[in-house]
C-alpha cells in the first residue's frame, strides 16, 4: 500500500513523464500501424486486383478501387478452371486428415499418459526423437513407399502420410498428464471399461486440445504445397495450392483471374481465423512445439 | 497375480497405440532409417540398388550446385531469422502495452501467417513485376529511374525472397512472444517504475530475461524452418535466375524428384538434418549464458 501512495507521489512531482508518456503512446501507435499497414497492403492489392482489367492491375499510381469491376475473373475462375473440384479435393484431403489424426494420436496418446506397461516410455521416446527429423529426410522412402502400394496420384497418399503425426500425439498426452489419475481410477472402479474411460471421461475434458490440433492440422493440411506437388499427377486431384500455382505458369498472362483464385484459396482460412481466434492462437502456440 | 494385472496392461496399452504406432512405424521410423541407408547407395527407384560407400557424401563436396544452395540457405537464415525475431518482439511489446484495438494490430500482423505460401507467392511475384509491379512503379514515382528488377536479378532476388519469408512469418513469433509476455507479471514492472527505470532499461532488464526462453525457443524454431524453405523458393524464383536463389531443400526436391537420384538426394537431406542438429545442440549447450528459467 505504502508504495503506491510513494509511486503516486513520484508521479504528481515530475509532470514531464506525462508528456513524454503521451509521445510515447503516439510515436507507438503510428509504428504499429505502418507496421499492421505494410503487412496488410499486399492483401489489399490482391482483392483490388482480383476484380480489375488486365491493363488496370499494373496501372500507377494505384488505383485501389477499380473504375469498373470485372466480375468476371471471380466466373472465370470458377468456370473454366475446375476451381470447384480443387476445393473439394483439398476439402477432403484436410478433414479426412484431421480426423485420422485426432483418432490415432488421441488413442495413442491415451497409452502413453494412463496406461501403465514396461516398453511405453521407450516408445514415447521414439515418438519424441522423430519430431526432430526434417520432412525432406523420410521424403524418399516414403514416396517408394506409396508407390509399392499403389497410392500415388491419389488422395489416400496424402491422407495416410499425415494421419499418424507425432506430435499430435505429444500434444494429446501432455493435456492427458496434466488430468488427475483419480479420475480414471474413479471411473474403473465405476466399471467403466478402459475403452469407456477414454471416450466418456478423459476426451470430455481436453475438449481445447482437440480443438487446437483440429485447427492446426487442418489449416497444416490446407496450406501443404510440397506433399501434392509430389504425389499428385491428375489435373482432377489437385489441391487449391497446386492447382493456383498450375494456373500461374500455365496462364502466365491473366493476372486478374489468378488474384482471384488467390482470394478464393485464402478465404477458408481467414474465415476459420475469425471463428476461432483463441483457439487458433493455442493451436499455432502448441504448433511450436513441433520441429 | 502381479503378472497378469501387467500382461492386462500391456494388451491395453498396445490396443490403444495401434492404430497410430503401425502407421509410425511404417510411415514416419521406417523412412528415417531407410534414407539413412539409402544415402549409401546409387539408386533412382525402379532399378537396382547400388552400394556406393561414402561417394554420395564425397560428391557433395566438390558439387557447386549444392555449395550455392548451402550458401544461400546460411545467407537466408543469418538475415532472415534475426530480422523477422526482432520486429517481432517489437510488435508485440508494442501491443502488450495496451493499445487499443490489439486484436485488429494483432489480426493484421498475424494475417500473412495464415495464408498459403502459395497465394503470398503467386501476389508477391506481380508486386515485385520489375517493369508493370506497384513497387517499382511506386520507386519510379520517387524519382528512381532505374529500380532493381527484383525476383529477376540476380543480385536482388534473394533480397527479395528474404523480405517476403520476414513478412510472412513475423505474425507467427509475434503471437508466440504475445503469449510470453502475458506470463510476466506486472509488479515486476511496477518496482522498476518506482526505482526509477526508464522504459528502454525496463525491457532490457525485465522483458528480455523473462521472455528468454520463449526467445530461446523461437531461435532454434526459426533457424530450423529457414532451412526447410521451399514453397516460397519454388513459386517465386525456381532457384533462380541463375541458382540465385537455390536453396536446400529445393536441391533436395530437385534432385530427388526431377533428376531421380535417390541416394544422393538421402545424403542431401542428412546433412540437412545434420546441420539442423548441430545448430540446436550449440544452441541448448549456450543456453545457460542467456536464458533465464526461473
Amino acid at each position: 500500500m505504502s508504495t503506491r501512495i510513494e509511486a503516486s507521489q513520484m508521479m504528481t512531482i515530475k509532470r514531464r513523464p506525462q508528456l513524454g508518456e503521451w509521445v510515447r503512446k503516439t510515436v507507438v501507435y503510428v509504428v504499429v500501424s505502418v507496421v499492421a499497414l505494410s503487412m496488410v497492403l499486399p492483401f489489399l492489392w490482391m482483392v483490388s486486383a482480383s476484380v480489375k482489367s488486365e491493363a488496370e492491375i499494373f496501372s500507377f499510381p494505384i488505383q485501389w478501387i477499380p473504375s469498373h469491376f470485372f466480375w468476371s475473373n471471380y466466373s472465370k475462375v470458377w468456370t473454366e478452371l475446375p476451381f470447384f473440384t480443387y476445393y473439394l479435393n483439398t476439402i477432403k484431403i484436410a478433414v479426412l486428415t484431421t480426423l485420422l489424426q485426432i483418432i490415432t494420436c488421441s488413442t495413442a496418446a491415451y497409452a502413453f499418459a494412463k496406461v501403465k506397461f514396461p516398453e511405453r516410455d521407450k516408445l514415447f521416446f521414439l515418438y519424441v526423437a522423430t519430431m526432430m527429423v526434417p520432412y525432406q529426410v523420410m521424403m524418399i522412402p516414403q514416396f517408394v513407399l506409396i508407390d509399392k502400394i499403389g497410392l500415388i496420384d491419389s488422395h489416400w497418399a496424402l491422407i495416410l502420410l499425415g494421419a499418424f503425426n507425432p506430435f499430435g500425439v505429444f500434444l494429446f498426452r501432455q493435456f492427458f498428464m496434466s488430468l488427475p489419475e483419480e479420475l480414471s481410477e474413479a471411473a474403473r472402479i465405476d466399471g467403466l471399461s478402459e475403452f469407456g474411460v477414454y471416450m466418456r471421461i478423459i476426451m470430455p475434458l481436453i475438449r481445447p486440445a482437440i480443438a487446437s490440433l483440429t485447427i492446426f492440422t487442418f489449416m497444416h493440411s490446407w496450406n501443404d504445397f510440397l506433399g501434392p506437388l509430389i504425389y499428385l499427377n491428375s489435373d482432377v486431384l489437385f489441391t487449391l495450392q497446386l492447382g493456383m500455382q498450375h494456373f500461374q505458369s500455365e496462364h502466365a498472362t491473366e493476372y486478374g483471374p489468378l488474384m482471384a483464385a488467390a482470394v478464393c484459396a485464402i478465404i477458408p482460412t481467414i474465415l476459420i481465423y475469425f471463428l476461432a481466434q483463441d483457439h487458433f492462437v493455442e493451436g499455432i502456440s502448441a504448433g511450436a512445439v513441433k520441429g | 497375480m502381479k503378472s497378469k494385472a501387467l500382461r492386462r496392461n500391456r494388451l491395453t496399452g498396445y490396443t490403444f497405440l495401434l492404430p497410430n504406432i503401425l502407421g509410425f512405424l511404417i510411415f514416419i521410423c521406417f523412412p528415417v532409417c531407410a534414407s539413412f541407408l539409402i544415402s549409401f547407395t546409387e539408386w533412382n527407384g525402379f532399378g537396382e540398388i547400388k552400394f556406393a560407400g561414402l561417394s554420395n557424401y564425397t560428391r557433395l563436396w566438390s558439387d557447386e550446385t549444392f555449395r550455392i544452395s548451402l550458401l544461400n540457405s546460411l545467407i537466408m537464415t543469418a538475415v532472415s531469422v534475426p530480422a523477422t525475431l526482432i520486429l517481432a518482439i517489437l510488435a508485440a511489446v508494442a501491443l502488450n502495452k495496451g493499445l487499443k484495438g490489439v486484436k485488429i494490430f494483432r489480426t493484421a500482423i498475424f494475417l500473412p501467417h495464415i495464408t498459403a505460401t502459395i497465394a503470398v507467392a503467386v501476389v508477391w511475384q506481380l508486386i515485385y513485376n520489375p517493369t508493370m509491379g506497384p513497387l517499382n512503379g511506386f520507386l519510379r514515382s520517387l524519382g528512381i529511374d532505374n529500380p532493381p528488377t527484383w525476383l529477376a536479378s540476380t543480385e536482388w532476388a534473394l533480397f527479395s525472397v528474404i523480405v517476403v519469408s520476414i513478412w510472412h512469418s513475423i505474425g507467427y513469433y509475434m503471437v508466440l512472444y504475445l503469449a510470453g509476455l502475458q506470463g510476466i507479471p506486472k509488479d515486476l514492472y511496477e518496482a522498476a517504475e518506482i526505482d526509477g527505470a526508464g522504459k528502454v532499461s525496463q525491457f532490457r532488464n525485465i522483458t528480455l530475461p523473462m521472455l528468454s526462453p520463449v526467445i530461446f525457443f523461437t531461435v532454434i524454431m526459426g533457424i530450423i524452418n529457414s532451412f526447410k524453405v521451399f514453397d516460397l523458393v519454388f513459386v517465386l524464383t525456381r532457384g533462380g535466375p541463375g541458382r540465385s536463389t537455390h536453396m536446400l531443400v529445393y536441391d533436395i526436391y530437385e534432385t530427388a524428384f526431377q533428376r531421380y537420384e535417390y541416394g544422393y538426394a538421402s545424403a542431401m537431406a542428412y546433412v540437412l538434418f545434420a546441420i539442423i542438429l548441430v545448430i540446436t545442440l550449440i544452441q541448448f549447450r549456450g543456453q545457460k549464458r542467456w536464458v533465464n528459467y526461473s
